[in-house]
């Protein structure tokens, strides 16, 4: 993260100057590069991430950051390199910037996102049939796997989804962040991320196991079986609640 | 790749893992715990609140008097970004049941109980829908499920890490009501994790009592956010969602109810009226205002807006003095400086270590306590480790769970981690992370009661923008468990008191008046609140930027 007014670099929580265990490496000086953020060059520093990058070139970032920790999907950006045809993806918030990098962010991704009851839908194949036609397209090219920056397997769980195999695109499809950058590279036109949505919501509410615990404790607390104990704990001295919280047990 | 002059620490760490490893086995906490007074000592003279000059006295509003975050009280002690007369509050440009000014966790589950209460509502959000802290949390949220737990031991471990503070009817509220938002949320399509019995998968996070951590493995606020954001888009006839237009001040009727609020179109820089028969606040935090220069674990928007909007209309806030800070940030490397390193680690077995490996506190003390262990570990007991940019840390040792819980369980439950740090070269299941305590949560809040309800009528708050149930310091997993249960709550009785409110003619009354207290307190500044974001322009780029007049969207 950059330094700035609010933000120094260097904490303010220290009383006083700590003595240093070892001599610290003397900090050597800041290695720059150029990047061309949407096609204008900026000299940064050479570890800066993407979105510190921008911010260091002096761009106040409405669209384009959101966690700024890698689980949002705001960031993401596309980008090229000097000499290399190839078109890059990534977050600017965890991607590094490096020498010569062309990069651009893209502020949203548009996608259609059918509306549907959970409550209608059945756990397979026809879900997937009625809302996300478009998936039979997918000629299984791998481009949006490629440009999955979590490295998802995202094409075999568009394949899971064809197939009716919820759990697997449940399972495949866990870690995503919805940045859209797979459906901005499908020729298919596929909008990955929300089929993986979709897989999700089918398998956690018809196809995970329930748990008996959890059936069981509901019905304690309809049928008001803690009232007793909680009128007691909130009308407790505090001294009283103190000695029995430090007497309690750990499991 | 840590650098070389911290391989004969790291050496340590692995030298005395097999000890410690034992010392997990055996059952017995690897680390006597704190007693109350050790607890009291440690906090006194190394948490960041303690500090005198953490806190000073606010000048003007309902709260005027009382020592606050000195941060807090600067975003307080500001002027507003309108002026009321140029609005013409006869012609609001939206009407609706509910506004719910924020479109995180607590924000789009008041919207869907509010819809199915019958209340229609509009979201105004600053960023996107789900860029919110929400979407952050990793490790998991509390619910007493299991057996060998009750909702009342839950109830009396929040209180305990809340130095008995908390408010009793929220706590009650919020414990109570787990076991029931972890089939709400199963229902909606939340995939938790579960034993090969079916049963819940369920860790200690620090301060609990019982295991009661439910977790989706390390994403479980994205996958709950994610969920609760595909159902809001399921009703966009009941739900209308305004994105990049945050709610800057609260509109109220000349009764002294709630009655909606202005919004800023923050890409266009138009404002808009919207009149609402009741107002949810659902803002989040204010990590982003950086308290005491800490890194912080929040994201870009947390800037506490919904407290200096809230507070103009009249509101009370409460334990404004308390702020939360995790006591395992990212220390190294300098990229991901103060990210959040989830306690799930710790609660999994990972421990925290000094730079000879020795095991120096309790792993799973409650935050505020852990975080200020740390800060003396390295700053009075010069045990630390430090970076090469002069941050401080100590170990996490994370390839110790892989020992205890089977090889492949980091891979498989820590995926959001083990990702964080392999871009660097840190390969977190065969060595530690470098950790210190990170800026993470506004423990107070505006003040309210059961039913979301705060001192104005029709004014509602959920989530970390409220006050009072977690004291002054919240346990892991009790916020992602707070903005689903109030803004459940939130959603519910707002939806019950539309049904019969008539809302008078509309005023912005209150910013003019609290623009004369400013004047009569004699407070001269320049600041503007709510922040909406933060600036991370350099200084030097700042001393270029030289406007002499803001003309629209020209500067």
């Amino acid at each position: 993260m950059m330094a700035n007014k609010k933000a120094p670099a260097k904490k303010k929580a220290a009383p006083a100057k700590p003595r240093p265990v070892k001599t610290k490496p003397q900090e050597p000086p800041k290695e720059m590069v150029m990047v061309y953020i949407m096609g204008k060059a900026h000299r940064v520093p050479a570890d800066a991430t993407i979105m510190g990058a921008i911010e260091y070139a002096g761009y106040q970032i409405k669209r384009g950051a959101g966690c700024r920790e890698g689980f949002c999907g705001a960031c993401a950006t596309v980008y090229r390199l000097p000499g290399d045809y190839k078109i890059y993806t990534g977050l600017a918030c965890t991607t590094l910037v490096q020498e010569g990098m062309w990069l651009s962010q893209l502020p949203v991704i548009p996608a259609q996102k059918p509306v549907y009851d959970i409550k209608k839908l059945e756990p397979n194949v026809a879900a997937f049939q009625v809302l996300y036609p478009e998936i039979f397209r997918c000629v299984a090219c791998n481009t949006c796997t490629k440009a999955c920056p979590q490295s998802l397997e995202v094409m075999d769980y568009i394949q899971a989804a064809i197939r009716g195999d919820i759990e697997k695109v449940m399972d495949l499809s866990f870690d995503c962040l919805s940045c859209g950058l797979c459906a901005i590279r499908c020729p298919a036109e596929i909008v990955h991320y929300n089929v993986g949505i979709l897989g999700r919501r089918l398998y956690g509410r018809y196809l995970a196991p329930k748990s008996p615990e959890l059936e069981a404790r509901l019905k304690e607390i309809q049928q008001k079986k803690y009232d007793k104990e909680y009128k007691e704990l909130m009308s407790a001295k505090r001294d009283v609640l103190k000695k029995r919280y430090y007497a309690r047990d750990t499991e | 790749m840590y650098p070389e002059y911290m391989r004969d620490s790291l050496k340590l760490v692995d030298e005395t893992r097999q000890k410690r490893l034992e010392l997990e086995k055996s059952g017995k906490p690897v680390f006597a715990p704190m007693t109350a007074e050790e607890r009291d000592d440690v906090l006194n003279k190394f948490h960041p609140d303690y500090k005198k000059e953490s806190r000073r006295v606010v000048h003007i509003g309902p709260n005027k008097g009382e020592e606050i975050t000195t941060e807090v009280a600067d975003i307080l002690e500001s002027h507003s970004r309108i002026r009321a007369e140029l609005f013409n509050l006869d012609k609001p440009d939206y009407e609706t049941d509910i506004l719910i000014v924020g479109g995180g966790g607590a924000g789009c589950a008041a919207a869907i109980i509010a819809m199915q209460n019958g209340a229609k509502s509009i979201i105004s959000t600053k960023l996107r829908m789900g860029d919110a802290n929400s979407m952050m949390s990793q490790g998991g949220m509390q619910a007493a499920v299991p057996a060998k737990d009750s909702p009342t031991r839950h109830y009396l471990d929040a209180m305990g890490g809340g130095h008995f503070d908390n408010k009793p009817d929220l706590v009650r509220a919020m414990t109570e009501d787990g076991p029931e938002v972890v089939k709400w949320l199963e229902d909606l399509g939340v995939v938790w994790d579960k034993n090969p019995d079916h049963s819940m998968y369920v860790l200690h996070g620090g301060g609990t009592s019982r295991k009661r951590m439910h977790s989706c493995r390390d994403y479980t606020g994205a996958i709950i956010m994610r969920t609760l954001m595909d159902e809001v888009r399921n009703h966009p006839d009941e739900i209308t969602v305004l994105e990049f237009m945050p709610t800057v001040e609260l509109i109220m009727d000349k009764k002294g109810h709630c009655a909606g609020g202005v919004l800023y179109n923050m890409e266009t820089e138009e404002y808009f009226m919207v009149r609402a028969k009741a107002t949810i606040i659902a803002t989040g935090g204010y990590g982003r205002l950086h308290i005491r220069g800490f890194d912080t674990t929040n994201h870009y928007g947390a800037t506490g807006d919904g407290l200096i909007m809230a507070y103009r209309a009249g509101a009370k806030l409460m334990y404004m003095d308390s702020v939360q800070y995790h006591p395992t940030g990212a220390s190294f490397p300098e990229q991901i400086a103060g990210f959040l390193i989830t306690e799930k680690i710790r609660g999994a077995g990972g421990q925290p270590l000094n730079r000879h490996g020795e095991l120096f506190v309790f792993p799973r003390e409650p935050r505020d306590v852990e975080s200020a262990a740390f800060i003396r570990e390295c700053l009075e007991r010069h045990n630390g480790i430090q970076t090469p940019s002069g941050r401080w840390g100590v170990w996490l040792d994370s390839p110790l769970i892989d020992i205890i819980q089977g090889a492949g369980y980091l891979y498989k439950n820590f995926p959001a981690m083990v990702r964080q740090f392999i871009r660097y070269q840190i390969d977190i299941t065969k060595e530690p992370m470098l950790v210190y305590p990170s800026l993470h949560y506004q423990n107070g809040g505006v003040e309210i009661n059961a039913k979301c309800e705060s001192n104005i009528p029709g004014l509602y708050v959920a989530g970390e923008a409220s006050g009072g149930v977690h004291g002054r310091n919240r346990l892991m997993g009790n916020s992602v468990l707070d903005y689903n249960v109030f803004g459940r709550r939130a959603g519910k009785y707002a939806a019950e008191y539309t049904k019969h409110v008539k809302l008078d003619k509309l005023s912005l009354k209150h910013i003019t008046a609290y623009e004369n207290e400013l004047k009569k307190a004699r407070i001269k500044t320049d600041r503007m609140a709510p922040v909406l974001l933060p600036s991370y322009t350099p200084e030097d780029v700042r001393k270029r930027q030289l406007t002499a007049h803001y003309e629209g969207t020209l500067r």
